[in-house]
């Protein structure tokens, strides 16, 4: 079986200025609703109650609303989480109440209403530890992106690193960018995901620009445009099996995780099928862009020395 | 070309051997089981106690599977839940108070594993079921307070070798001593200097005082803060055994913070009661040469507590003993009114001290106050009899037998040095967690089979072989987190099933290689050669980028997230392994051995 059999190259780098076009309009548009709308982030990051009860039978969020109420907590976010049954209870950071002692107070509480209702899961977290989380968070994403950037430069050359590192913050931007649209909620394990893509999605690049190398070693004769398009073209059969491959298993887990997995592989899914796209349409027409040539390469050769064989 | 030596067959043989053993214990799942555990350093976990612990077992007509002696406890496992219970019960009662025996689960594998070292993987909170803390120890209350306490001391010192001083004063966190003259200035410094090494002492003349003013050096409030940390995680070690739960984690993170993990525990409102009991004792003289009125500030030099009744009483703000001097705490009763009491033990310094107090204050009142969250209220304030020597104290106030109890129990698991403030809780309960296991384990299966099936179908004979390295890593990277005890997490076991899904990467990029080549018209055994070796810096390059990703999270990640960066960073290394030298083992035996290789099943 074979999917792709392409028998003259793709000229990719001739679309060049459409692609770019597109993605920057991508581009702008995800950060645009970062900007207006903003991420939803998790308690993880603001600070707050989380409580994930259980019921025998379906739930009355209406009445579990009223007991929040009676309890002192009428801005409590009541709704159902993955069944009728569970039900995911938020409460916003409040000054005037120990954290600690919020789940016990909601507990019994909800316990006055319904005997039978079963604690799953709590989280709290306080303001100092949702303001450690996002330093670390940012810190995590600039060393992985230095990182990167100077791993590609010692391998290949400067104009490597950047475009590629360019073409995969596209991609975070644009996961972000999904997620303030729909108001998903930004949580610590979609940070990890984030980042996952980022580290997963310059694979991609890598990939396309060891072709290029290659190809600018062996075919001598080939202009840049050419040799990236072969490259691309060549590789592309690889990308989508390897993508669709990383996909099957995250969206298994997107289907069959549960709720607490459901965003982390919403991110890695997003993120894998933006990472195809901006690999090769964003990240290679950044390189011609930057003027990537045979001579980053191929350095004048030395003056042939003897060689002394045993 | 397409040829191993034989040395590496076996590496490769001996290595997937050794991930074979090392993941066997996954498989043979838990049973119930009790641990028993010494609480006191003087008794150890041994022979005799198993034996003992064997006996009451059989005694109760118990049927343990097995009762075995383990580094520091003795754990017996039991079929059902039910005899774990009340094996639980009986031991609790026959072994008395200082032995702890909490309910626990123990690995079913066999005897010869453990012995190797080859355990289940160590699975998270969020798969098990139990209480995470995170508490916040306020240094800024461990500084006052040795500011406060080396207050005192300047004085006591500086009376006790008779040098004239105007008085000792907290200016923020300063010391200011104030002298009447330059010489006795000199003669309390160098005092001073000598006794108190931790104080940065200068001189400074001011409205014709002449004033003295110590700061702590950095070294020593590092020390102290370093001090403070030390004595609160010794005794939330102590709290958390008087809880009775298997396999606590207790542990210093950053500076100022400490992680309570509690492993099984159902019961969070009383973890966090005993926990979050921020409870420091400090005994004080009371101040009666002040009158109380209510309402107005409490004067200069004093606080004002409520004692137990309600009544407010003036209090000296010196401190005489704080908590960390108490070596034992029981409750009791007193042997001449019979009311409930506590009796407390002190230490050598303590003892001193509460000595040389109790002499100099026959007659006047001392208060024992108890703080809890920053508040503070008298237990009790007896009146001095006589000078209490020997270290041996005995508290007896309005209280009943239980509150005795309670007492007792937080002066003997010690006071906290400073108080700490638990600023992050998640709790995950048992049900959630098993679900969390079943979630996981199903959508890495059912995401494997996937891939499985279409990498067979697309690229046959070399799919397949790509299928086995797949499953090589997997075995590889469950037998090295079993290995190194690495925490598993829920959002680990999603980075497993992401690794597994991005190993395949490298079979892919081998497998098109050779494709490639043999559409150029290259011999099979070539492709196969060019394929694998010019796939190889790709496959590196792109390794590396993707471990950059997993290292940064690691650092800077915390909780379930480090265990997601562990599973990432680890599944990079097997995947190398398995993808490269494994795949290419079986290609090598397949196609190698054959010389005149006409076509290959590559699709």
């Amino acid at each position: 079986m074979e999917f792709f059999k392409i028998k003259r190259d793709i000229p990719f780098m001739s679309y060049g200025k459409i692609t770019t076009t597109i993605s920057l309009v991508t581009f702008l548009v995800a950060v645009f609703f970062l900007a207006t709308k903003g991420l939803n982030f998790g308690v993880d990051f603001t600070g707050g109650t989380v409580i994930e009860v259980h019921y025998a039978q379906p739930a009355d969020i209406a009445k579990v609303r009223e007991r929040m109420a009676a309890t002192g907590l009428p801005d409590a976010l009541v709704q159902n989480f993955g069944s009728s049954q569970d039900v995911l209870i938020q409460v916003p950071l409040k000054q005037n109440l120990a954290g600690a002692k919020l789940s016990e107070q909601v507990m019994e509480s909800l316990r006055v209403q319904d005997a039978t209702v079963e604690m799953r899961r709590v989280e709290f977290v306080g303001p100092q530890v949702g303001k450690d989380l996002i330093e670390n968070g940012a810190m995590a994403l600039l060393l992985v992106s230095l990182g990167i950037v100077g791993y590609l430069w010692l391998r290949f050359e400067w104009k490597f690193g950047l475009a590629a590192i360019i073409a995969n913050l596209h991609d975070v931007v644009i996961i972000l960018g999904f997620f303030a649209f729909f108001q998903w909620e930004f949580s610590l394990s979609v940070l990890a995901a984030v980042l996952a893509v980022l580290g997963y999605s310059v694979n991609e690049s890598v990939v396309v620009f060891d072709r290029i190398r290659e190809n600018f070693r062996s075919m001598r004769k080939a202009g840049v445009a050419e040799i990236i398009d072969n490259a691309i073209t060549r590789t592309m059969s690889r990308t989508i099996i390897t993508h669709g491959s990383t996909q099957m298993m995250v969206g298994a887990m997107l289907l069959m995780g549960g709720e607490t997995l459901h965003y982390f592989a919403m991110a890695l899914t997003i993120g894998i099928l933006f990472s195809i796209y901006s690999s090769v349409l964003v990240a290679s027409p950044l390189l011609m862009m930057f003027g990537v040539s045979r001579e980053d390469f191929i350095k004048p050769e030395p003056t042939e020395a003897e060689e002394v064989l045993p | 070309m397409n040829r191993y030596p034989l040395w590496k067959y076996l590496l490769i043989l001996v290595v997937l051997l050794a991930g074979l053993i090392y993941t066997l214990p996954n498989f043979y799942g838990e049973s119930p089981a009790v641990q028993v555990q010494p609480l006191r350093a003087s008794l150890k976990a041994d022979e005799a106690l198993r034996a003992r612990i064997e006996g009451i077992l059989k005694d109760a007509g118990l049927h343990p599977e097995v009762v075995a002696l383990d580094g520091s406890s003795v754990k017996a496992r039991f079929a059902g839940t039910d005899e774990q219970i009340k094996a639980k019960d009986v031991l609790v009662t026959q072994l008395g108070e200082d032995y702890m025996a909490a309910l626990n689960l123990l690995s079913r594998s066999p005897q010869w594993l453990t012995g190797l070292h080859a355990l289940p993987m160590y699975l998270g909170l969020d798969l098990r079921g139990g209480v995470h803390f995170l508490l916040q120890v306020d240094m800024k209350a461990a500084l006052d307070k040795a500011l406060e306490a080396a207050t005192g001391d300047i004085r006591s010192a500086l009376r006790e070798q008779n040098l004239a001083y105007a008085g000792v004063t907290r200016e923020g966190n300063e010391l200011v001593v104030r002298f009447r003259d330059a010489a006795a200035r000199a003669k309390g410094e160098a005092e001073i200097k000598q006794r108190f090494a931790d104080y940065a002492l200068v001189d400074k003349d001011q409205g014709g005082e002449f004033l003295l003013r110590a700061t702590l050096k950095p070294e020593a409030e590092r020390r102290i803060q370093d001090s403070a940390i030390q004595q609160n995680l010794m005794t939330l070690r102590n709290r958390v055994n008087e809880l009775g739960v298997a396999e606590p984690v207790i542990q210093q993170q950053g500076a100022d913070r400490v992680v309570v993990q509690l492993p099984g525990v159902q019961d969070t409102a009383r973890a966090k009661d005993i926990l979050g009991r921020t409870a420091t004792l400090e005994v004080r003289m009371v101040d009666e040469e002040h009158q109380i009125s209510p309402g107005a500030a409490a004067p200069f030099g004093t606080d004002m507590f409520k004692d137990r009744e309600g009544n407010l009483l003036l209090v000296k703000k010196q401190v005489i003993l704080t908590g960390e001097r108490i070596n034992d705490a029981q409750p009791g009763f007193d042997s001449r009114t019979n009311e409930a009491a506590v009796h407390i033990n002190l230490d050598g310094v303590g003892a001193r001290k509460f000595k040389e107090a109790t002499r100099e204050n026959v007659g006047k009142r001392m208060a024992i106050i108890l703080f809890e969250k920053g508040k503070g209220e008298v237990v009790t304030a007896p009146v001095i009899r006589e000078e209490i020597g020997g270290g041996r104290v005995q508290i007896s106030g309005q209280m009943n037998a239980v509150e005795a109890q309670d007492t007792a129990l937080l002066l003997r698991a010690g006071a906290l040095a400073a108080p700490m403030e638990i600023v992050e809780e998640r709790t995950v309960g048992p049900s959630l967690g098993a679900e969390n296991i079943q979630r996981g384990f199903d959508s890495t299966k059912i995401g494997f089979m996937m891939i499985a099936v279409f990498m067979v179908a697309y690229y046959l004979m070399f799919g397949t072989i790509s299928v086995l390295a797949l499953g090589a890593n997997l075995l590889l990277l469950v037998a090295l987190l079993s290995m190194l005890q690495a925490t598993l997490t829920l959002p680990g076991m999603a980075g497993i099933a992401l690794t597994l899904g991005m190993a395949i990467d490298a079979n892919v990029l081998i497998n098109e290689r050779i494709r490639e080549e043999l559409r150029n018209g290259v011999t099979p055994q070539a492709a196969i050669h060019a394929g694998y070796d010019r796939a190889w810096g790709t496959i590196l390059d792109s390794n590396v980028t993707t471990l950059i990703a997993g290292v940064a999270l690691f650092m800077f990640g915390s909780g379930p997230i480090k265990g997601f960066a562990v599973v990432l960073c680890l599944g990079i290394l097997t995947s190398m392994f398995s993808a490269i030298l494994v795949s290419r083992a079986l290609v090598n035996i397949i196609y190698g051995r054959r010389a005149r290789l006409s076509n290959v099943a590559i699709g």
